[in-house]
């Protein structure tokens, strides 16, 4: 069965932070849901970019490592977290994105997974 | 069978390439291997039909014969995914099955998903299901070639890798997903009855292959007003067919067009069918119901001079408000100039951007400079409209205006026709 990444992108938050407090709550709504049909097949919540190192090595394996603090991207939404959900098809998989509270308090940006 | 010498074998192809390429998808499971397959059928109807005949049922043919070339090509390729191993097996258990209706359906909902890019999804329908090759796609839509090439490619490849389903949305879903739909089968038509390239002007099949797909919506969604209004502006516009080119295939003008030979019993359905769109509008008619009704003007009316501009540009007032765009306003212009005259329609006209590579742009333009005898500007427009590459009648209707526009001496009053566009571009 085909796997998709959800990609969560909006604020650049603490999650863990008592101020999303209702957020995390709805994070748990779906994330049972989702338990319960068996979709999901991993994911990660993110701590803000605040804590992001971006890594580069200069001239391939073994060259020069060029570490920057902070994201890839400075943009004001930011990936916060992904979910792997495994569906039938994009149908499916845009079905079950659509719950993800990330969906409403920013956006959710669906791909298809890599066939290992 | 039918003697292959008389027949269009390229446009029948397309046609009925649309509906074998839609039921090998369905039975192949992926659009990719479909187009494989139906290409090499195609390529061994055009060994086979011209010296053996036409079969009674070529889009059964091309399905049978491209289920068997997907079978030889999946076994020679060997390494395909498990999934088209699958697909072997299933190939080898017999029967197609008949072409369904469906099949079509399912497909233009695939190559309509929202997922997809809405200049995409036109595009990608109209080479699945109509056939079209990439150059005569760019061309209806105003963009160079590449650019369609890369952006089918693009929509493709989507389908494939982030599987897109193939099949009609449930009800809940049928309302965001069916405007999409319903372009799709407009494009169709328009590109058939304005055909962009070669001789024809008409391509009969495309239109024929339009209608019979809005009748199959009206089917699944009787209740859908703007569905309703496709068809009835498809019909509308269809019954002038026979009467829009001569016996020498040259482009005849709306007003000039016998009015006793446009289908009566088409008139009579669409604008029957424009009535219940309208009613069932609540008052804010759709960019079809809206069209059907500016087509209704002009095929119910006993003569040209008779048609009811003012009501038609109402109508366009109306449309350029659900849908503003330069080509509907273009469309507009022509009602203005009977309205208020070709000055004020001149004006609308130059408000207009974006349209410069539109041979109707030019061509309007034109109509309205000659009227206001303003000859060498007219002259301009209409080789600017020339060199937009328009279709062969187009071409040599638009040569034969330029050319009596410059034999007729500069003190006899040129009474020029008009170019009256009669086909809105898809919304």
């Amino acid at each position: 069965m085909p796997q998709y990444a959800a990609l969560i992108y909006g604020e650049d938050a603490d999650w863990t932070d008592e101020a999303h407090k209702d957020q995390y709550e709805e994070y748990n709504t779906f994330g049972q849901a989702a338990a319960a049909a068996g979709v999901i097949r991993g994911g990660a919540g993110l701590q803000p970019t605040s804590t992001a190192t971006t890594i580069e090595v200069k001239g391939g394996l073994g060259g020069e490592v060029v570490t920057t603090d902070g994201p890839f991207a400075e943009t004001t939404e930011v990936l916060g977290g992904f979910y792997l959900i495994e569906a039938a098809d994009l149908d499916e998989a845009i079905a079950w994105a659509a719950q993800i509270p990330g969906a409403w308090h920013g956006k959710v940006e669906v791909r298809p997974v890599m066939e290992m | 069978m039918t003697e292959g010498d008389d027949v269009d074998l390229g446009g029948l192809l397309r046609v009925e390439g649309g509906q074998a390429l839609a039921t090998l998808t369905r039975f192949l499971g992926d659009l990719q291997l479909a187009e494989d397959a139906l290409h090499d059928a195609v390529v061994v109807a055009l060994e086979r039909w011209p010296i053996e005949g036409v079969p009674r049922n070529p889009a059964g043919w091309l399905t049978v014969t491209g289920r068997n070339k997907a079978r030889d090509r999946l076994r020679r390729e060997g390494l395909r995914a498990a999934k088209e191993e699958a697909a072997v097996r299933h190939l080898d258990d017999g029967d197609v099955g008949p072409e369904q209706s469906d099949d079509v359906l399912r497909l233009m909902f695939t190559c309509c998903h929202p997922a997809l890019a809405p200049e995409a999804r036109v595009a990608l329908a109209l080479r699945t299901l109509g056939g079209l090759r990439t150059d005569e796609i760019a061309r209806a839509f105003l963009v160079p070639e590449a650019t369609m090439a890369q952006r089918i490619v693009r929509a493709k490849k989507k389908i494939a890798v982030a599987k897109i389903p193939y099949r009609v949305p449930p009800d809940h879903e049928l309302p965001a997903r069916l405007p999409a739909v319903l372009a799709v089968v407009y494009a169709i038509f328009t590109e058939g009855y304005r055909a962009t390239s070669g001789s024809t002007l008409v391509r009969v099949e495309l239109c024929d292959e339009a209608i019979r797909l809005a009748r199959l919506l009206t089917d699944l969604l009787p209740d859908e007003p703007e569905v309703t209004g496709l068809l009835a502006l498809l019909l509308l516009t269809d019954a002038r067919r026979s009467t829009r080119v001569d016996a020498q295939g040259d482009l005849v003008l709306l007003a000039d067009q016998d009015r006793l030979a446009w289908s009566a019993p088409m008139i009579a359905e669409g604008a029957g069918l424009v009535e219940v769109a309208l009613r069932r509008s609540a008052g804010n008619p759709g960019v079809y119901a809206l069209q059907a009704a500016i087509a209704a003007c002009h095929a119910t009316s006993p003569s040209h001079d008779a048609t009811d501009w003012a009501e038609i540009d109402r109508l366009y007032r109306h449309l350029e408000v659900r849908h503003p765009s330069p080509v509907v306003r273009l469309n507009r212009a022509v009602a203005v100039a009977e309205v208020d005259g070709p000055s004020a329609a001149l004006a609308v006209v130059d408000q207009l951007e974006g349209l410069d590579r539109y041979h109707l742009w030019h061509a309007t333009r034109a109509d309205f400079l000659v009227r206001l005898d303003r000859r060498d500007e007219a002259g301009d427009a209409f080789r600017a409209a020339l060199a937009c590459q328009p279709s062969e009648p187009e071409r040599r209707f638009l040569q034969r205006r330029l050319d009596t526009l410059l034999n007729v001496p500069r003190s006899t009053p040129y009474v020029g026709g008009s170019t009256t566009v009669d086909v809105v571009d898809p919304p």
